[in-house]
């Protein structure tokens, strides 16, 4: 909350009528960098602390679930069942709750996030090391293709209004949109691999070929690619719609703006309008998208890599959601909620690198 | 009515029909709706869908009783769509399957709807330390992945009914509405209807919920068919992942059902995990198009806002 308040004080000061000068100017920026940095750490701190309450305070609370279930199942004495609870939790139950607190903050700090009950000697941190980042490749990399392939079509559409290409991925778009993207990935199992027998689901499901190390190689690089496929295809197919339109919707704003018109009446080649003065402002809306779309891509990898054995960190919250492993849960939580805060981090300053209006405009409001 | 001439351009685009105030909107939506080709599409696979999940338990009844010895039977004249492992008739569960996806469905999102209209106006009309804290508060909740935020809560707590997981659902989602909300309301609130309102002294709470947030009813309608496929689609998940009750039957627990025991594999059994996935997929496909007719007719410029 302190962090939080001084941020909104630093600002008002900083900002009014300042801009003409170019040092001070640069220094509005870094304020406005700080601002975002500290808005994320805010909350991630709220999150992290919505974790400890669900986990320690609520009734129900996966801790003395823990408890009791080792008393009620082994026969394990209050003391014994408490005293393994803590090791893997975390938490030193004879301390008072605020220092519990803290000492789970503290441990935050360090990446310590207890051990897994499922896989006994494992660090929730190791095995998050272990799955994250698969999905991070695996969506990212198709985000990318995604928005790329969206972006073109999105222009191409916005250009030739009522044109073919407008119509069908117009119609195309919205029936692959309202796929949820499992449903999708089932289908694609289904009929893909059962029916038609065109895709290998028993050869491609996991995220390496047994037999092929991590290594710098094309071989291990083909692989994983070859293994990834069909995450990413079911990633992109009900997601590029979605980014042709608010491309088209965005260049088709743009195109009436009147500074494309004075670029056509000063005679520029059509291809320096097309990326100079079209694209570049139309692309600003996406990337504001791209923050939400994320964090909705990233939750929605548990339903997709759970199709497809896909082991990323989708698949770890599902197993131990399966398992009951209490403190992976919390970790999985945790870690995706960061990485949502930092995408959206991230498109926030690549939006104010774009766009002065974002970073000069607008006080702490927004 | 299906065969209107091709595409009916709608309105103008700068004169918002929301401020036509008076003049019933929902009437003349309904007009130009039946008008648009995709909107037509999109209404009548809602309907359609909505009359046989709410009629078809009434005519068929809603338990379906299965005979076990003759699991997974082939599509024949008396069973259209054939028999699943527990010998139900396909078919009919499909028909009962929809209840509870729908209510779940409805449930969530008029609550969401509700949270978000009325923390939404108030924020956005009064402004100040209220404003800033939903605010915060909205940032925070929108970065937790909604779907993650579920399925922890469903392994932590255990959901035993349907209608707990769609006060759940709708509880956790309702911070992008009350963004939008707040937005059309910080533009609403500097029309002159509502300076008269304010000159008259009539209360905030009739000028805030007489007067502003009736002028949103179109846009208010739209985000509730959002929230409605966003609820289904979070639902379903759930369902398919095995973390909500698996007690009856609906639509989710049939595909959850049909992939742990291997349909796929099954000639014979493709329709148990096909007809579900069909059923949702054209729910979702009439909401959408629904929603984005709507968002054209009312008023092009709030497209993606």
């Amino acid at each position: 909350m302190t962090a939080d308040v001084s941020s909104g004080e630093a600002l008002p000061g900083v900002r009014p009528g300042t801009r003409p000068k170019a040092p001070l100017g640069r220094r509005i920026y870094h304020s406005f960098v700080l601002r975002r940095l500290v808005r994320s750490a805010f909350v991630i701190w709220v999150v992290a602390s919505g974790v400890f309450l669900m986990v320690r305070l609520l009734p129900g609370n996966p801790v003395d679930v823990y408890i009791n279930q080792q008393i009620a199942l082994y026969g394990k004495s209050y003391e014994q069942a408490a005293a393994e609870a803590q090791n893997y939790f975390r938490f030193d139950p004879a301390t008072p709750i605020w220092r519990q607190y803290l000492d789970y903050l503290a441990g935050l700090l360090h990446g310590d996030m207890g051990t897994s009950i499922a896989t006994p000697g494992v660090t929730v941190t190791g095995k998050i090391a272990q799955y994250l980042p698969w999905t991070l490749y695996s969506v990212g990399l198709a985000l990318l293709i995604s928005i790329t392939i969206g972006l073109i079509l999105g222009m191409i559409m916005a250009y030739r209004r009522g044109g073919i290409i407008d119509h069908v991925v117009s119609i195309v778009g919205s029936g692959f949109h309202a796929i949820p993207n499992y449903l999708l990935a089932i289908l694609i199992v289904v009929v893909g691999a059962v029916q038609l027998g065109v895709i290998d689901y028993t050869r491609m499901r996991g995220n390496v070929s047994p037999g092929v190390t991590p290594e710098l190689s094309l071989r291990f690089l083909s692989d994983i690619g070859y293994h990834a496929t069909l995450p990413m295809i079911t990633y992109i197919l009900t997601t590029v719609g979605t980014w042709a339109l608010i491309m088209k919707a965005s260049t088709t704003q743009v195109l009436g703006e009147d500074y494309v018109t004075v670029a056509k009446a000063r005679g520029l080649k059509e291809s320096r309008i097309q990326t100079n003065y079209v694209g570049r402002n139309a692309l600003l809306p996406l990337i504001a998208q791209i923050a939400t779309q994320a964090g909705f891509i990233v939750g929605g990898a548990i339903f997709v890599e759970q199709t497809f054995s896909y082991r990323g960190i989708g698949l770890l919250l599902f197993e131990s959601i399966n398992t009951r492993d209490y403190p992976t849960i919390q970790g999985v939580l945790l870690v995706v909620t960061i990485t949502v805060v930092l995408a959206n981090l991230a498109a926030d300053l690549v939006n104010a690198a774009l766009d002065p209006r974002i970073r000069l405009g607008e006080g702490g409001a927004a | 009515m299906t065969g209107a001439p091709p595409p009916v351009t709608s309105a103008p685009g700068a004169p918002a029909p929301e401020r036509a105030a008076a003049v019933s909107p929902l009437r003349r939506l309904l007009s130009e709706l039946t008008r648009s080709r995709s909107g037509f599409v999109g209404l009548c696979l809602v309907v359609a869908i909505l009359l046989v999940s709410l009629l078809g338990p009434l005519v068929l009844g809603s338990q379906v009783v299965g005979d076990p010895m003759r699991a997974w039977e082939a599509p024949s004249g008396s069973h259209w769509l054939g028999l699943e492992g527990g010998g139900k008739d396909i078919l009919h569960l499909l028909v009962t399957g929809g209840t509870t996806v729908l209510m779940v469905g409805f449930l969530a999102a008029t609550i969401t709807t509700v949270i978000a209209v009325a923390i939404g106006s108030l924020a956005g009309y009064f402004g100040g330390r209220f404003d800033a804290l939903m605010l915060q508060l909205t940032d925070v909740v929108m970065t937790v992945p909604q779907i993650v935020l579920l399925a922890v809560v469903g392994a932590f707590y255990k959901l035993d009914s349907p209608m707990l997981l769609g006060v759940i659902i709708g509880i956790l989602s309702w911070p992008v509405l009350m963004r939008s909300i707040r937005a059309q309301v910080l533009s609403l609130k500097e029309r002159e209807f509502v300076e008269a309102a304010q000159l008259l002294d009539v209360g905030w709470v009739r000028i805030v919920f007489g007067e502003i947030v009736p002028n949103m009813a179109s846009y208010i309608l739209i985000n509730f068919i959002i929230a409605v496929t966003n609820a289904i689609y979070a639902m379903v998940g759930l369902y398919l992942l095995g973390l909500a009750p698996q007690k009856g039957s609906n639509w989710g627990i049939m595909i959850n059902d049909a992939w742990t025991k291997g349909a796929m594999f099954n000639p014979d059994a493709m329709a148990y995990i096909i007809a579900p996935v069909t059923m949702i997929v054209l729910l979702q496909l009439g909401l959408i198009l629904l929603t984005r007719t709507l968002e054209e007719i009312l008023n092009p410029r709030l497209r993606d806002r």
